[in-house]
């Protein structure tokens, strides 16, 4: 372990976010369930965009009585990086829903191993 | 003889029913009742020749594996999340000044933004100026997913035309005339849309722009159509009304930043003014694009809304 784990637990606390996220899209067979796990990872990589931005004591990049300093504001890229990925997120997720909702009119569940068993049996 | 053959035929066509009148008492059919025993014993008999005959339950090895599955997925998120929490710890001090991430790029941002940009909002100046190309991307990719969930989710109104299909019709089954959520609509939904566009408009000057006024116009429209339902909203917004909007929008601002990058790259003047810092109408394009992404985004949400609540407009 390096010397900055207590100091940086907010990234810590991100990648635990990140696993938990996995592990939700591993262990659980309902489709709508794994789509929550993929939501909680991209939660989890804004917090750690977020804080990699984060300076002590500097505020938010509005420039204010017309002090341009790096001195004064945080640093404006992984804001607009969080940006996009929220758009992209939004995105994902709607085409995921939409496609569960197409395999649910088809094969009456939501189970991913039941609906792979439906598949062997249908020979595709 | 005549009316002999007369009263045989209708007989025959089952059309006199004063034959039966009399004969027979008429009597709707009453539901089969089932006692709780015989289904429960009709339950276990299907899961018995499920079981047994076509084997379609878990046999013993599926169990197995399934266990050794589970726990092998734990150990792999519990290696993982060790790997990452080690880089975690060797990087550099959350906070700090001195770190690769703050290097000459965002200084370039912080201290030139104003005056290349005109934007006072320095996130902004960045995703639509200096980074527009990135923002351009997204807004398609918005539209693309509208566009794909518009594919997977459309109602075919000429394939399937029959009842069956009209009683699934959300239409008729959801609430009319909910007096409390539309005394709230009234009163709330004139507030988010101004909100929502004042978000927009200042999107240069304060925190906000076009993805989050957008999300906001989307997110009054939904509540507009749950309180007073679809055909309020059918009379402004259709399928046209969107195909119309994302595209002239998608239009505009491709358009306008392909001027912008073309002046720019080779040094030609751009006859677009960057207007005083800390006005409305100043910094030049980004506030039209602001406007064009908001419309985006509006539009989007909506669709998306309508898309998985009934599958049309």
């Amino acid at each position: 372990m390096g010397p900055n784990l207590w100091a940086n637990f907010g990234e810590a606390v991100s990648m635990i976010l990140f696993c938990i996220g996995f592990a939700n899209l591993l262990l659980h067979k309902n489709l709508i369930k794994k789509i929550i796990g993929l939501n909680i990872m991209d939660s989890s990589i804004y917090l750690f965009l977020a804080l990699k931005g984060y300076i002590n004591g500097h505020t938010v990049p509005i420039v204010v009585d017309g002090v341009q300093s790096v001195d004064a504001y945080i640093n404006p890229i992984p804001s607009g990086l969080v940006l996009t990925g929220i758009v992209v997120s939004v995105s994902v997720t709607a085409l995921m829903l939409s496609l569960t909702i197409r395999l649910y009119r088809r094969y009456q569940t939501l189970d991913l191993d039941e609906i792979s068993k439906r598949l062997k049996k249908e020979g595709l | 003889m005549k009316k002999l053959t007369n009263k045989l035929l209708d007989w025959l066509n089952a059309e006199d029913q004063s034959v039966f009148d009399d004969a027979m008492e008429l009597k709707m059919q009453e539901p089969k009742e089932e006692k709780e025993e015989t289904v429960q014993q009709r339950m276990r008999d299907r899961l018995h020749i499920k079981d047994e005959v076509y084997s379609e339950g878990e046999s013993k090895e599926v169990k197995v594996l399934r266990i050794i599955y589970r726990i092998l997925a734990i150990i792999l998120c519990g290696f993982i999340a060790y790997n990452l929490l080690i880089a975690v710890s060797w990087l550099p001090r959350t906070g700090e000044f001195d770190k690769p991430v703050n290097n000459e790029v965002s200084a370039r941002y912080i201290e030139k933004g104003l005056q290349e940009t005109g934007a006072v909002n320095i996130v902004t100046g960045m995703i639509l100026d200096y980074r527009a190309f990135d923002t351009f991307g997204e807004s398609n990719v918005l539209n693309i997913a509208t566009i794909t969930v518009l594919i997977l989710l459309r109602r075919n109104k000429k394939k399937l035309p029959n009842e069956i299909e009209e009683k699934e019709n959300d239409r008729l089954l959801e609430p009319k005339n909910d007096v409390i959520l539309q005394k709230a609509a009234t009163f709330l939904v004139p507030a988010i849309f101004l909100f929502g566009i004042y978000v927009i408009l200042n999107g240069h000057l304060s925190p906000g722009g076009g993805f989050s006024g957008g999300a906001i116009i989307g997110a009054g429209l939904i509540l507009y159509v749950s309180a007073f339902g679809f055909e309020k909203t059918e009379k402004f917004f259709t399928e046209k009304t969107q195909k119309v909007i994302s595209l002239s929008a998608l239009l505009f601002y491709c358009l306008a930043k392909s001027y912008s990058f073309f002046t720019g790259a080779n040094e030609l003047e751009s006859h677009i003014p960057l207007g005083k810092a800390g006005a409305i109408l100043s910094s030049g394009l980004i506030l039209p694009l602001n406007i064009c992404v908001g419309l985006v985004v509006a539009v989007t949400m909506y669709t998306f809304y309508c898309m998985f609540r009934k599958g049309e407009f």
